[in-house]
């Protein structure tokens, strides 16, 4: 019986050959935290009685969350870890205006194919995209491994998403990955490591990819791993350990057809409540958001700028631009993206979060509706209780900011 | 034995509404429970009472690594949560933090708010008024965790010792 590339890469890292199911205590080769998550990981070490961190040359902090800080509070907190970067001599520390966490430590190449990657935070599954391993887990959890070097974990059962075909114009991974979401469910593929795989995912670039996997967690997936390849190594600057899933492993198959796959949105309060976008045009939008660890990078701003090039963001309606790191910040500066952007009426912001998750930077009022390329519409996610978002693709999002109501953005096929 | 009354919730309950991402920043974290599942129930924290059980459905906890999603439901005095199935995240999340937690299939049909239930952690029981839910109890090494009262009293017990 063969292995899953995971069990192949876990058992590489451990030592022996380990099997789905089995309770192992691993080694870590990178670990990551934010600024959100990093007071607590402090907490946590300072509780146990740790005084040096174990390894602070494959460890990251990157300030995301609260960047530049919204309240005295916030800002007393970030204080306190960048203390704690300095005093443990935490080299890859990088302070506000870097970008999010989970785009920094790939485009830095902190992170090579076949390691074993965990961050205080959820979307941390999005670097299993580049055939390592990664997952998320709470402050505490990262305080232990910053401290022992190493955690727990049950070896995940594999679910595969085979994507057949390849996308259409003014579809992308996006659309692809909210498909996915529907047929699988919130919760069908909890304690799994999903793995992408099929033509549509080998044709994507690298950062369609991360889309991908960064939402497996939405699934409940505790990763979402793709194959590594050349493409992989490019946008990393380097090369690692290549695993791949046995022929005759046979993990359990969910076929998906990206060939007819058409632009999608997922609905308000559930990300697998996903409908295609046609049967939802054009319903209210109040705010557009076109960023995030899901759709931050150049290419998403890329395939949003060509829809608004000479157009404008309607009156009604506000648009929102964050770029997920410095380095797209400065390319799509360089390449007058960002004043596509700003001619269309949207605004361009400080690269970081955003107002992914509702605390700053464009949060919702009451019974306001947003339509935003993030992971997440959750009751309240953006700011009111009684508002509600929608998530779509850049081009979606770009063709609905320009229509003030949700649209269909094949309308603007040239 | 855990014995306590219960407050029943449905699917999907994300840690966006356990607490919010506004009042995460806090240097006070005493504000953590006064908000505690404020996004489902507003009124949720002034009616819990110590020793309250919680019993949801499937996926409770899903969304975002925070542990102050765990943190908010342990000082608001909740005894343990008893869920059809839990997020990966907010599950390690529990053990670490000396939560109590388990896995009941069934165990949404099974009560009613305001019933009195009992949690064998031990055995992997959840006695109701309308009977038992049996699950697979936690294995060993994460109830020593959750003994220890969570991982950092853990670390303390059993890691540092070794490495002395």
């Amino acid at each position: 019986m063969g292995k899953t590339a995971v069990e192949k890469l876990i058992s590489d890292k451990i030592g022996r050959l380990v099997s789905e199911g089995e309770f192992v205590e691993c080694p870590v080769d990178f670990a990551y935290c934010h600024d959100g998550t990093g007071v607590l990981v402090i907490e946590a070490l300072k509780r146990m009685g740790v005084e040096r961190i174990r390894d602070p040359e494959n460890f990251s902090i990157v300030f995301d969350h609260s960047v530049p800080p919204y309240s005295d509070q916030a800002a007393t907190l970030q204080s306190r870890v960048r203390r704690f970067a300095r005093e443990q001599g935490v080299k890859k520390f990088h302070d506000m205006g870097e970008g999010i966490c989970h785009q920094v430590v790939p485009e830095r190449g902190y992170v090579a194919p076949g390691m074993v990657v965990f961050g205080a935070d959820s979307h941390t599954c999005t670097l299993g995209c580049f055939g390592l391993f990664a997952t998320g887990v709470g402050a505490t959890d990262l305080a232990y491994i910053l401290a022992t070097g190493k955690t727990w974990m049950k070896v995940p059962e594999m679910l595969r998403v085979e994507c057949r075909g390849l996308l259409r114009e003014m579809v992308s991974s996006k659309d692809l990955i909210l498909e996915i979401t529907r047929v699988i469910g919130t919760d069908g593929a909890t304690y799994k490591a999903l793995e992408f795989s099929g033509e549509a995912v080998r044709a994507m670039s690298q950062s369609s990819r991360m889309t991908m996997s960064n939402m497996a967690v939405e699934m409940g997936a505790k990763t979402g791993f793709i194959e590594a390849d050349e493409k992989t190594a490019e946008f990393l600057g380097r090369d690692g350990k290549r695993f791949r899933t046995d022929q005759d492993a046979k993990p359990e198959t969910v076929e998906v057809d990206a060939s007819s796959l058409e632009p999608c949105v997922a609905c308000p309060g559930s990300v697998a409540n996903v409908k295609p976008v046609r049967e939802v045009e054009g319903a209210h939008i109040d705010q557009a958001f076109l960023g995030s660890c899901t759709n931050g990078r150049y290419e998403d701003l890329y395939e949003a700028a060509k829809i608004l090039r000479g157009r404008k963001v309607r009156e009604d309606t506000r648009m929102i631009v964050v770029p997920a790191s410095k380095a797209v910040h400065m390319r799509a500066q360089r390449d007058g993206l960002l004043d596509i952007f700003l001619e269309a009426g949207a605004m361009v912001g400080v690269t970081g979060c955003g107002p992914c998750l509702g605390v700053h930077m464009g949060v919702i009022g009451e019974n306001e509706v947003a339509i935003s390329t993030s992971n997440r519409n959750f009751v309240g996610r953006m700011g009111a209780r009684s508002s509600s978002v929608y998530l779509a693709s850049p081009q979606t999002v770009a063709a609905s900011a320009v229509e003030g109501k949700i649209t269909d953005p094949r309308r603007f096929l040239r | 034995m855990i014995r306590g009354r219960v407050w029943k919730f449905g699917n999907d309950i994300d840690t966006d509404v356990i607490i919010p991402a506004k009042y995460l920043r806090s240097v006070d974290q005493s504000v953590w429970p006064k908000h505690v599942l404020e996004g489902i129930d507003p009124e949720f924290s002034s009616k819990v009472k110590p020793g309250d059980i919680i019993v949801a459905g499937k996926n409770f906890g899903c969304g975002s690594s925070r542990e102050q999603a765990a943190l908010a439901i342990k000082w608001a005095g909740v005894a343990a949560v008893v869920a059809e199935s839990f997020a990966r995240i907010f599950f390690r999340n529990a053990i670490n933090n000396g939560l109590p937690l388990i896995e009941a299939k069934g165990i949404s049909g099974m009560v009613d708010e305001g019933d009195l239930i009992e949690i064998d952690l031990d055995r992997g029981i959840v006695k109701t008024p309308r009977g038992e839910v049996k699950s697979a109890p936690l294995p060993p090494f994460l109830q020593d965790i959750l003994g220890s009262g969570g991982l950092v009293e853990y670390y303390k017990i059993h890691v540092k010792q070794l490495q002395k």
